[in-house]
């Protein structure tokens, strides 16, 4: 019934035949346009798929004081993020997540969609440095959000309530302004690097480098196999000149006061404490601080980021008084017997430039040691401007002192040519007068007066100021080879004595004898610096011109001649310099009696240092009676440090020493009543950082009252690439569990 | 008339290819899957194919004009499984494809292409003229148009389209006018429009679109599609090896063993293994038309031709998706791709064109 008479023509059977082999030639060019012509193209895309590099982060190196005690370290933290390759995450586990994070779930919603092009590998971060609580939510919720992890970073944690806060610095991450600067080439975006202080000046060493594995992963972005291993460098720990002890005490003894300490030992150069105030907390900038808080810290009149010991430019007031001696001195301008008489003052070129009291004839011992303004304007008129910038110059005011901070200013040392260079205006005569008391256009930084006057009394040997030992740095630091380089200031023998000694009596019987020290040879020179002149201040009035009361300066050393330190003080609006005087005396005192005790073999206890009461009535004169040293008021107000309002929450995981797991909320403690009610017994670490002090050198009293239900044998997280923080024991006193409170 | 069949006349040749790509593909299902939650899938593709040659020699036994005088009883229950589908069918992803007969899933619109292939043949083979009157042309056009409507509601887009091919290699060799393929066209163009905006679902547009630009959504829809081209681009002229795929092993390419199993192949044997089976099908297809134009009758040349246009169709949809020519649609690579229905469904095919080869000599 089916013939073969009925088949089809023959023709469409071979058009069909034609129309699949054109097909098959259409296929055939797409294969070679992909496999042949465009191989290379896709074997990289391949390669890019399945090739991850995961970081290995090197752990910051530590900052160590000059006796190996912690002042910083690092700490586990851990940040959630959002794994993407799993496939889009719908908006109801969204809003789940928000919660148990405490998140904002509107903002996280947007911040997700507004992140959903990068590639899937990449997470989204959610939140850092998130809470214990935190940390379980995420835990106990891993089948309900596979795409919901944590990663574990190494946080830098500083000393609480900013102490030391502008000599170490804090880290942040690696802006795009400074990829591009030369010096930061090798870092990548998302490096966490110095931002300033030590951190700064040391990143290179600190940082470390950070290791690398080549994964191979699958679309799933899990690992299925390892390429290479390139273990991470951890940051070398530094050592810094810096004695806790001197340093604790410096920090308290300043208290709240705007100002600046420096501590310096004139021998070798090597700062031992160092402060500012206001101060910040660094901490905030080690978690991520936030907008609202940056330029808070930025628009603070007190200026709390700025590091006032090497930064605040200043009228050196009458401490110019010392180098004006050397240079009378060495000048024979004036001979040591040679008397001046001061009548309250004194008219040159035609005006009258006042002191504050009828001196009457004065020799220079006795000048220095009352601080007689007219003795050291004739001096000046006789020098001339010239001679006097040479001398200052010499001893390195309004030069960088060449600390290893960044940022250091430089200070203004007037002269003739710098006058005309700056203002194009001619020195007037009158000027000089002005100068040779320290007023004027002289500005200078708290670190240069230390470093100057502790050359004068070392017999005229400068040094470069550090805070890191040179031993513990890598050779490429070639400045700190010549650290014990001495530019040598030649200052003849008989002037070198008097004026050490006159600088003695400024603290028995001087300006300075509420800050005298019985039975230790503490020498020094205050100075009472106008902020602005006496004529506008009494324009405004006594309520606005308080605003403007004096800087007080004080600057001395121990012992008179060849000091083994010298230390100076700034107390912004403290009035009279004699209030510095007290400042520095206090660390004094614990410089000796720490050293006695080192001599003597036995351990040493800081004490309780209070801080100097700020000066209520600027118009008091100091009493020219010998007194004992001054009884230290008691503070009227427990004193607080710059922004401590914000207690850092942290979270971590520990274990005990039997090795049970606990995880816990703790805050850095900021309440003042903690911060006070308990004195230092021995500095085991920076305030804040006793958890991170050695347990082999641990020192701290058995009885130390602060350490609640931690037991001592703690063994405390490292930095080592090895660290396993899970595993880590962390914290002691400072810190408080949440609901311990 | 059984005694004029003889295994003589069998085509050993087809047969030869056919295993020979399915052995490919259980080697290529065998590399793609290893590691992976289908690991050892591999045998029960052979235990398919071993069941698709059964059912191809039997098939080959029965004679294919009893099969056409079943038509009319077979294009009912096509009708009727499909309606049944749309009805009892398990909904799984999204779309009713499958009846669960517990111990196995029944997916009809697999067997309403082979019914179809019969239906277009009885129907040519009784109309008996070479010229194809527009009557015709739209009453066998309605034939094919009513199951596939059936099967789009499911929806299943890509299964429908095959039956395209089935009408339109029937009305090509049934003697259509050149002038009636224009005007069809048209219409098809016309109505394009209509069946964008109410004949597609949404993720069937995102295919489309995904087709045209890949890259603008890269991480979602486009996913596939380029990483199938990544795949297939990083085979080079070599390929990379056994079980040495990236994309396939990393789990870049989506599904390497069932609809992307060219470009896994293609992938770890380089240009020249792709060419290698491009060429076998070809061969495959080549022998398909020798063997329709040996037939000993209408029906047996409609019959093969039905196979072969759904075979290419097959090829150019599933390689074209592959390397880029094609939209994502799911169609399976016929005897490489893994799949039961699949296999089953060719070897039945090619058992029919068997049945017709070995009765060239009848009469």
């Amino acid at each position: 019934m089916y013939g073969r008479e009925e088949k089809v023509p023959i023709l469409r059977l071979a058009v069909a035949q034609y129309v699949i082999l054109a097909i098959f030639l259409l296929l055939v060019y797409g294969l070679w346009r992909l496999q042949v012509m465009q191989s290379e193209r896709y074997t990289n895309m391949a390669e890019q798929n399945r090739i991850k590099e995961v970081p290995i982060l090197a752990p910051r190196g530590r900052l160590l004081d000059r006796e190996g005690r912690p002042i910083v370290d690092n700490y586990p933290s851990f940040s959630a993020l959002l794994l993407r390759s799993q496939g889009k995450i719908s908006e109801a586990n969204l809003d789940a997540i928000a919660i148990g994070l405490h998140l904002d779930a509107t903002e996280l919603k947007n911040r997700v969609r507004r992140l959903s092009s990068m590639p899937g590998y990449q997470p989204i971060f959610l939140k850092f440095d998130i809470t214990p609580d935190e940390l379980a939510f995420i835990e106990s919720h891993r089948n309900e959000y596979p795409e919901l992890d944590t990663i574990t970073v190494h946080r830098r944690l500083y000393p609480k309530n900013g102490f030391m806060a502008h000599l170490v610095g804090y880290v942040g991450e690696v802006s795009e302004e400074m990829l591009n600067q030369p010096r930061f080439e090798l870092y990548n975006s998302g490096d966490v690097v110095g931002q300033s202080g030590i951190e700064a000046e040391y990143n290179d060493t600190l940082m470390g480098k950070n290791g690398s594995r080549r994964v191979m992963v699958n679309s799933k972005g899990k690992e299925v196999g390892e390429l290479s291993d390139t273990p991470a460098v951890p940051g070398k720990a530094l050592q810094l000149t810096i004695d806790l002890d001197l340093q604790i005490a410096a920090e308290e003894a300043l208290g709240d006061r705007p100002g600046a300490i420096v501590a310096m030992d004139p021998r070798s150069g090597e700062i031992l404490a160092m402060v500012s105030r206001p101060t910040f907390d660094p901490n905030s900038f080690a978690v991520h601080i936030s907008n609202k808080e940056w330029t808070a810290l930025l628009n603070d009149p007190g200026k709390p980021l700025l590091n006032k010991a090497i930064q605040a430019q200043l009228a050196p007031g009458s401490v110019f008084k010392v180098i004006m001696s050397v240079a009378g001195l060495q000048e024979k301008a004036i001979t040591p017997e040679q008397k001046v008489v001061c009548n309250g003052g004194a008219d040159f070129y035609g005006h009258f430039f006042k002191c504050d009291r009828h001196h009457g004839p004065v020799s220079m011992a006795q000048a220095i040691s009352v601080s007689c303004d007219t003795y050291f304007y004739t001096l000046g008129a006789r020098l001339g401007i010239t001679r006097i910038a040479q001398w200052a110059s010499a001893f390195g005011l309004g030069q960088k002192s060449g600390i290893d901070l960044p940022q250091e200013a430089s200070g203004v040392m007037p002269s003739e040519s710098w006058k005309i260079k700056t203002q194009k205006q001619k020195w007037y005569a009158g000027e000089t007068i002005s100068v040779s008391i320290g007023q004027g256009a002289v500005a200078v930084t708290p670190i240069q007066l230390a470093r100057a006057i502790g050359a004068i009394t070392s017999d005229g040997q400068l040094r470069t100021p550090h805070l890191v030992r040179p031993d513990s740095l890598p050779p490429q630091y070639t400045a700190a080879q010549h650290y014990n380089d001495v530019k040598t200031v030649p200052i003849d023998s008989d002037a070198w004595t008097l004026i050490t000694d006159a600088m003695a009596d400024v603290t028995t019987t001087g300006t300075a004898s509420m800050a005298h020290l019985p039975g230790i040879d503490f020498a020094g020179k205050t100075g009472t610096a106008q902020t602005i002149s006496l004529e506008a201040r009494k324009r405004m009035g006594t309520s606005a011109g308080k605003a403007f009361e004096d800087n007080a300066w004080f600057v001395g050393v121990t012992p008179r001649r060849n000091p083994e330190i010298v230390v100076a003080v700034l107390s912004q609006g403290a009035g009279w310099g004699w209030r510095s005087g007290i400042v520095a005396s206090k660390i004094v005192k614990v410089y000796v009696d720490k050293k006695a005790a080192h001599d003597a073999g036995r351990p040493y206890t800081l004490p309780k240092i209070e801080p100097v009461a700020p000066g209520a009535d600027s118009g008091e004169a100091p009493s020219s009676q010998p007194s004992t040293p001054a009884a230290t008021p008691p503070a009227a107000n427990p004193p607080k440090t710059g922004n401590n309002q914000a207690a850092l929450r942290m979270g971590g995981v520990w274990s005990d020493p039997t090795g049970h797991l606990h995880s816990g909320n703790f805050s850095l403690d900021n309440t003042s009543a903690a911060n006070h009610a308990a004195p230092f017994h021995r500095a085991t670490a920076a305030p804040g950082m006793e958890a991170f002090a050695d347990a082999a050198s641990n020192m701290r009293a058995t009885n130390a009252p602060t350490h609640n239900n931690v037991p001592s044998d703690n063994k405390l997280p490292r930095s080592s690439p090895h660290w396993t923080p899970t595993l880590a024991t962390l914290p002691a006193p400072g810190w408080r569990m949440r609901g311990e409170q | 008339m059984s005694r004029y069949i003889r295994f003589r006349d069998f085509d050993w040749v087809l047969l030869g290819f056919v295993l020979l790509i399915c052995a490919l593909g259980v080697s290529e299902i065998y590399s793609a899957t290893l590691h992976t939650k289908f690991e050892g899938m591999y045998l029960r593709q052979i235990y398919w194919i071993m069941a698709g040659v059964v059912l191809l020699f039997i098939v080959s036994l029965m004679n294919y004009h009893s099969l056409l005088e079943a038509v009319p009883w077979m294009y009912g229950f096509s009708l009727l499984s499909l309606i049944s589908v749309l009805v009892f069918g398990k909904k799984y992803l999204g779309a009713r494809r499958w009846i669960d007969f517990r111990v196995f899933h029944f997916q009809p619109s697999e067997w309403v292409k082979l019914i179809l292939i019969l239906t277009m043949a009885k129907y040519f083979a009784d109309y008996r003229a070479n010229e194809l009157p527009f009557r015709e042309l739209v009453k066998a056009g309605l034939v094919v148009l009513f199951p596939m409507l059936l099967v789009l509601k499911q929806p299943d887009l890509g299964t429908a389209l095959t039956y395209v091919p089935i009408a339109i290699m029937a009305l090509f060799l049934g003697g259509m006018k050149a002038r009636h393929g224009i005007v069809l066209l048209l219409v098809a163009a016309v109505l394009m429009p209509a069946v964008w905006k109410w004949g597609l679902k949404p993720y069937q547009k995102e295919r489309l679109m995904t087709f045209i630009a890949p890259e603008a959504d890269a991480r979602g829809a486009g996913y596939q599609v380029i990483q199938s081209q990544v795949a297939v681009g990083a085979g080079g002229v070599w390929g990379k090896g056994i079980a040495k795929g990236t994309q396939t092993q990393g789990q870049f390419l989506p599904v390497p063993h069932t609809d992307f199993i060219f470009a896994a192949w293609s992938e770890e044997h380089g240009f020249v293994g792709a060419l290698l089976v491009l060429l076998l099908y070809f061969g495959v297809l080549m022998r398909l038309i020798h063997d329709a134009q040996t037939a000993p009758d209408r029906a047996g040349v409609f019959l093969i031709m039905g196979v072969v246009a759904v075979l290419a169709f097959h090829v150019l949809v599933n390689v074209g998706m592959v390397v880029g020519f094609m939209p994502v649609t799911g169609i399976p690579l016929p005897m490489m791709s893994y799949g039961g229905s699949s296999i089953l469904f060719t070897f039945l095919a090619l058992g029919i064109v068997m049945n017709v080869r070995m009765r060239r000599f009848v009469n």
